[in-house]
């Protein structure tokens, strides 16, 4: 960060005081990064940090529409809501977890295919990858409805190989059903979530010098081995984020359960949307959200912690 | 890279054995499959967007129809909300981009006070569930008795939108060789020019990916909408009550017409970069 070349004859600075006037030059330096910062930060801080202020206030108020919520610190609301929708949160931990498992499972070798073995086809795929979100991802679940049909042929052909056996014996399907099933939820999950796996591996695959391959390569690893040693561990910061992509969005999602789910597999998602734009009960549903995100933090947290990535920003 | 590259492939490609060929290109498959997985649905809404269904639901196959194609906004109010899903996206596409790229810089390139804290100010928005942000923007605006609609639906997008464009953008800017930079300002350019003719395009990429992700998001975004819209219809909201109401055709054709023209853009532009590059081989 070397400063050669004076600054040309200023140009109109940012407004400052005048007695500052002889220090312009490196004053002005020093503000430039709070100008470029300000704007963007202050929309974080009056919409995501402010609502969060309310929201903790919603929560711990207690009344009712006709005569308005007051702030009575109400703390029960947390356990009553927790009590009550218990199996919800557990549902939405495990399904994102099973997606976010399935999603990296089912990722990995694309993004590879991609960063390595494509050629002149990377870009292409690359665009298949993001293609899809062009149209409406409410569409393409529902386009799911249609896939997984009752006796449709995916649904006979997963009975025929004896898939269903082993996803009913999971308790994820019912008999010949996959439909209204926690198999059909975390499908959708799945297939919605794919491309925030796919895109951040890619971009961490992509940055490995294909040398260290030819290297470990040279240095006669075999193909599996070079994988476990090099390149696995090179991608990391691509797992730990897209892990982090998936699980976070899944475990808030309400839509997949409602489309392609049951009332027997609602997430705790479906909870907070219902109670907050139907039944109207704010305090719940502010201390369901609430609960929500702490849960998430805490597994991120960890996860994070256990991964070893801290600057993943 | 390509001029080795393709002899060695096709002389690799070879069969030996199938399961010498398969064991090969087990990765290949594995993620064709992956692919397949991800563009069946849009097959399938391809398909569909040619049916005639019997009902008003549009999941089992009748007939073949080209008359969703025909008349494709003939269902009341879905072009509307078409076009305000577009303007949104724009709008906060804009506004995420210009606003994103000036933090991702800072962030990048200035020492300054609070990094950590700002750092987490962009991280938190990604690391929290969208409904989170969704219920406590809705206690927000109606703390505030603002009136849900068109500018509550904006901030919204252009809000959580703001940190995926920064970390696109800052990716890009951390891999730029600041020596580059330095070798501008050795060349007597000022901070502006050093700025415009050597930083911005080498960082264009990353704020263009930034900028297609903002909009890719917000113009698919169905959960902040669904909690701040009030009574306005965006394109997302008007799929959601059709699955409840009842799916028409044309609901396809515009899934269907906006696939085939982000992929036909993009198979167009490789071409035409394809053709300017033309020393490559054509393997």
């Amino acid at each position: 960060m070397t400063a050669p070349a004076e600054a040309p004859p200023a140009p109109v600075p940012p407004s400052e005081p005048a007695p500052m006037a002889v220090r312009r030059p490196p004053l002005r330096r020093a503000l430039i990064p709070y100008w470029l910062l300000l704007p963007g930060v202050l929309l974080l801080l009056v919409f995501f940090a402010l609502p969060l202020v309310y929201q903790a206030s919603t929560s711990v108020q207690t009344g009712s529409l006709e005569e308005g919520f007051t702030v009575t610190w109400h703390f029960r609301t947390y356990a009553d809501a927790l009590g009550e929708y218990g199996p919800q949160f557990l549902r939405s931990v495990l399904y994102a977890g099973t997606a976010t498992a399935l999603c990296l499972l089912l990722g990995y070798p694309l993004a590879y295919l991609i960063a390595f073995k494509a050629g002149r086809w990377r870009h292409l795929l690359l665009v298949l990858v993001i293609a899809p979100f062009f149209t409406s991802f409410l569409i393409r679940t529902l386009a799911w409805k249609t896939i997984l049909a009752d006796s449709g042929p995916v649904v006979e052909t997963l009975g025929a190989i004896g898939f269903l056996d082993v996803t009913g014996w999971l308790g994820m399907t019912d008999g010949n059903r996959v439909l209204a099933t926690p198999l059909a939820v975390v499908t959708g999950l799945t297939y919605n979530f794919l491309p925030f796996m796919i895109l951040p591996l890619y971009t961490s695959l992509e940055r490995i010098d294909p040398r260290l391959h030819e290297a470990a390569g040279d240095l006669y690893a075999r193909p599996a081995v070079v994988f476990r040693r090099v390149t696995f561990p090179l991608s990391m910061p691509g797992v730990v984020s897209g892990t982090l992509l998936t699980f976070i969005p899944a475990s808030g999602d309400y839509v997949n359960a409602e489309l392609l789910g049951s009332t027997d597999t609602k997430m705790v998602g479906n909870v907070i949307q219902s109670q907050f734009l139907r039944v109207l009960d704010y305090p719940t549903a502010a201390a369901l959200s609430f609960l929500l995100m702490a849960i998430v933090l805490i597994i991120v947290t960890v996860y994070i912690r256990r991964a070893g990535t801290e600057d993943l920003v | 890279m390509t001029p080795k590259a393709a002899p060695k492939a096709a002389l690799k490609a070879a069969p030996k054995s199938l399961t010498g060929w398969f064991r090969r290109h087990i990765v290949a498959i594995a993620g064709l499959l992956t692919l397949a997985y991800l563009i069946l649905p849009n097959i399938v809404v391809m398909v569909f967007s040619f049916n005639k269904p019997a009902g008003k639901f549009n999941y089992s196959w009748r007939e073949f129809s080209t008359h969703a194609w025909e008349d494709p906004c003939g269902v009341a109010d879905m072009c509307g909300s078409l076009a305000l899903s577009l303007q949104i996206a724009l709008w906060s596409t804009i506004g995420a981009t210009v606003l994103g790229s000036m933090i991702a810089f800072a962030l990048v390139r200035y020492r300054f006070r609070a990094r950590g804290a700002i750092n987490s100010l962009i991280f938190l928005p990604m690391a929290m569930p969208e409904v989170v942000m969704a219920a406590s923007l809705l206690t927000l605006f109606l703390n505030l008795g603002a009136e849900l609609g068109f500018w509550t639906v904006l901030i919204a997008h252009t809000m959580f939108c703001l940190s995926f464009v920064v970390v696109a953008v800052k990716a890009r800017v951390l891999s730029m060789d600041p020596r580059l930079e330095e070798a501008a300002r050795d060349l007597y350019a000022g901070p502006v020019q050093t700025f415009l003719r050597v930083t911005l395009p080498i960082a264009a990429p990353g704020i263009a990916a930034g900028a297609l992700l903002a909009f890719a998001l917000s113009f698919d975004d169905f959960i902040i909408t669904n909690f701040n819209s009030g009574s306005t219809v965006t394109f997302p909201m008007f799929v959601w009550g059709s699955a409840q109401r009842g799916t028409p055709v044309q609901i396809n054709v515009i899934g269907t017409a906006m696939f085939a023209l982000a992929v036909l853009i993009v198979v167009a532009g490789q071409l035409i970069s394809g053709r300017r590059k033309k020393s490559a081989p054509t393997g």
